[in-house]
């Protein structure tokens, strides 16, 4: 260890977390701006060219808005509880390559902060020291609304860490690693070499004809990445999954008694949370930084961060659309969807990866037939389910309805 | 000087475990007692990490601190047993049992230590995570010589948990089956008295 790899280590921890507060702050004015165009309306317009600077505008606001603690609250949870939200999601961006490499004085830098070989449970590990920021918090206000938007996201979060951690697997059995650097290196190079769809007649044809496009494992592990997504937005909390903090029942949710400083640490912590989701997102699924470099030449080092920047944008545009389109869902609705469906569901794709990624099976029976395989027991697991009849088909009455039967919350 | 920062985050996370767990020993509110098991089992994870045993260190974080002990705050929570309670003993031996159990086992954790046991592989002392960890990695040797050397005792340790499990089911049911013979019994009475009085 010498003292060049000292001040790598902390120019890229800096450049990092600048980048990660950065996009985060950006996201913020972005979600505006896309809901209001969204609902045809302006958005922020004031501070800055095109409404720009009004995040950090309201990031002074609060910075100097008093921070108020209920009598009721244990103190000390009650400050550690936003710090707690917060630096998870920090910490778990440290396995995301956001770039490829840059060679300075000599040395070749990775643009990313560590290559673990256990990044990507690294990554679900913070990911579940996440719930304590909003459990501590609806527990610590010494309040009913907190304690119960605390208790729903508690149930939530463990919930849909399970589907989340199994909806991973697949790619790692696929890639047969746990290194994100190592498994974003894969995805180089054209569909025609991916390995999953050599010797398949139909499929290698295809992949033949569209050999322009990136040997992703997005074409291989597209169930997966479904399940990932539903269970990315409902461990960040957002729409249509954000019952921890519905307006309407719980007030604010868990951070209903919180104000100033401490509350912009949860907001920042939940888009944070979002852009880590689509970093991971990206580089298990969309290839990381690969792209197409237009020009070599100068430049060369930007391409694969302007790639990696571009794919991101276009998971929290996505994020931010399903806000924007779907209405919450019901409380054991959602713990229906996630114990009932999300789960058996990364189950039986795990299977089907494994058995696919086993040398000696013969190779027709690669992802074409197994994703079928994969639909009708999906469709098997719902059969005949009133809900799932109710989703497809519309309601007839729109009148009031019980909330709970005993149907509903136990079965 | 890597020796050193080693060394210097090592006594850190020793502080950090050693100060937590007695803190929980001694703090008064269920929230903060499962707070300060949270950050005894954070110190081990990084003390893990820093001997080389990756996959430990993160099982250690996503099992314990981000599974168990969020199930404990939930339960915690919902049930509101940050009030005092308990404090009568429903088993009136067990203080004195569990004194002389928990002797048995520090003399045991200090024999292993103190004679350098090792119970893996068979190497002594830091040698044995260099074994694992020296082909193919930390994970793979882990998974090696837990579904291989190791398979029997594994499989029959997830064999206890789940009879754990059917024997919380059975202790934390409400009522005794003769309760609920004769809740079945009076139910069928009332049946009867309104299908007489139809």
């Amino acid at each position: 260890m010498t003292w060049a790899f000292v001040v790598i280590a902390i120019a890229k921890t800096i450049a990092a977390f600048v980048l990660l507060l950065g996009v985060t702050i950006l996201l913020v004015w972005f979600e505006r701006k896309v809901i209001a165009d969204m609902q045809a309306r302006i958005g922020p317009n004031r501070w800055g060219p095109f409404g720009l600077l009004q995040t950090l505008a309201d990031g002074i606001k609060l910075f100097f808005k008093e921070g108020l603690r209920p009598r009721p609250a244990d103190p000390w949870t009650f400050a550690i509880a936003p710090v707690a939200a917060m630096v998870p999601s920090l910490l778990a961006f440290a396995v995301v390559p956001f770039g490829h490499e840059v060679t300075i004085a000599g040395h070749r830098i990775f643009w990313t902060l560590t290559d673990l070989n256990i990044g990507i449970l690294y990554f679900l590990a913070m990911g579940s020291l996440g719930v304590y920021g909003i459990v501590l918090a609806g527990w610590a206000s010494g309040s009913k609304y907190p304690l119960l938007g605390g208790v729903r996201s508690s149930a939530q979060m463990i919930s849909y860490e399970i589907a989340l951690g199994l909806s991973i697997v697949p790619v790692i059995i696929a890639s047969g690693s746990l290194s994100t650097v190592s498994i974003v290196a894969q995805q180089g190079g054209s569909i025609a070499n991916v390995n999953a769809f050599n010797g398949i007649p139909v499929l290698e044809t295809i992949a033949h004809w569209f050999r322009f496009l990136p040997n992703w494992y997005i074409w291989s592990q597209w169930p997966a990445f479904i399940l990932f997504m539903i269970a990315g937005v409902a461990e960040t909390n957002r729409a249509p999954f954000d019952l921890p903090e519905a307006e309407s029942e719980l007030i604010a949710g868990y951070h209903t008694e919180y104000s100033g400083i401490r509350f912009a640490l949860f907001f920042l912590g939940e888009y944070v949370h979002m852009v880590v989701i689509s970093a991971i997102g990206v580089t298990l699924w969309f290839g990381g930084w690969h792209g197409p470099v237009f020009w070599h030449g100068w430049g060369d080092w930007l391409w694969p961060f302007v790639w990696f920047m571009v794919k991101v944008t276009i998971f929290l545009y996505t994020f931010v659309w399903l806000r924007a389109t779907l209405p919450r869902l019901r409380y054991d609705r959602l713990m229906w969807l996630g114990w009932k469906r999300l789960l058996p569901a990364a189950l039986t794709w795990i299977v089907v990866t494994a058995v696919v990624n086993t040398p000696d099976i013969p190779r027709y029976y690669r992802f074409g037939v197994f994703g079928i395989l994969f639909l009708m027991v999906i469709a098997w697991i719902g059969r005949g389910d009133p809900r799932l009849r109710e989703a497809v088909v519309p309601q007839r009455h729109l009148g009031p309805r019980p909330i709970t039967t005993s149907r509903g919350l136990d079965s | 000087m890597a020796g050193g920062v080693v060394q210097f985050v090592f006594a850190v996370t020793f502080v950090m475990a050693l100060g937590c767990s007695i803190a929980m020993l001694f703090a008064p509110n269920a929230v903060h007692v499962a707070l300060f098991l949270v950050g005894a089992q954070i110190a081990l994870a990084v003390a893990f990490l820093l001997e080389g045993a990756q996959f430990d260190a993160i099982m250690q974080i996503i099992v314990y601190a981000g599974a168990i002990m969020v199930l404990f705050l939930f339960v915690i929570m919902l049930l509101g047993v940050d009030r005092r309670e308990a404090l009568v003993e429903p088993l009136r031996f067990q203080r004195s049992l569990a004194a002389g159990l928990g002797l048995l086992l520090a003399a045991a954790l200090v024999y292993v230590g103190y004679r350098s046991v090792n119970l893996v592989v068979g190497g002594a002392g830091s040698g044995a995570i260099e074994a694992i960890n020296r082909s193919p990695g930390n994970t793979q040797g882990i998974a090696r010589v837990l579904f291989g050397t190791y398979e029997l005792p594994f499989e029959a340790t997830s064999v206890l948990l789940v009879v754990a499990i059917v024997g919380v089911m059975v202790l934390a049911r409400r009522i005794s089956g003769a309760q609920a013979r004769e809740a079945a019994r009076a139910e069928q009475e009332a049946a009867g008295r309104e299908e007489e009085a139809a």
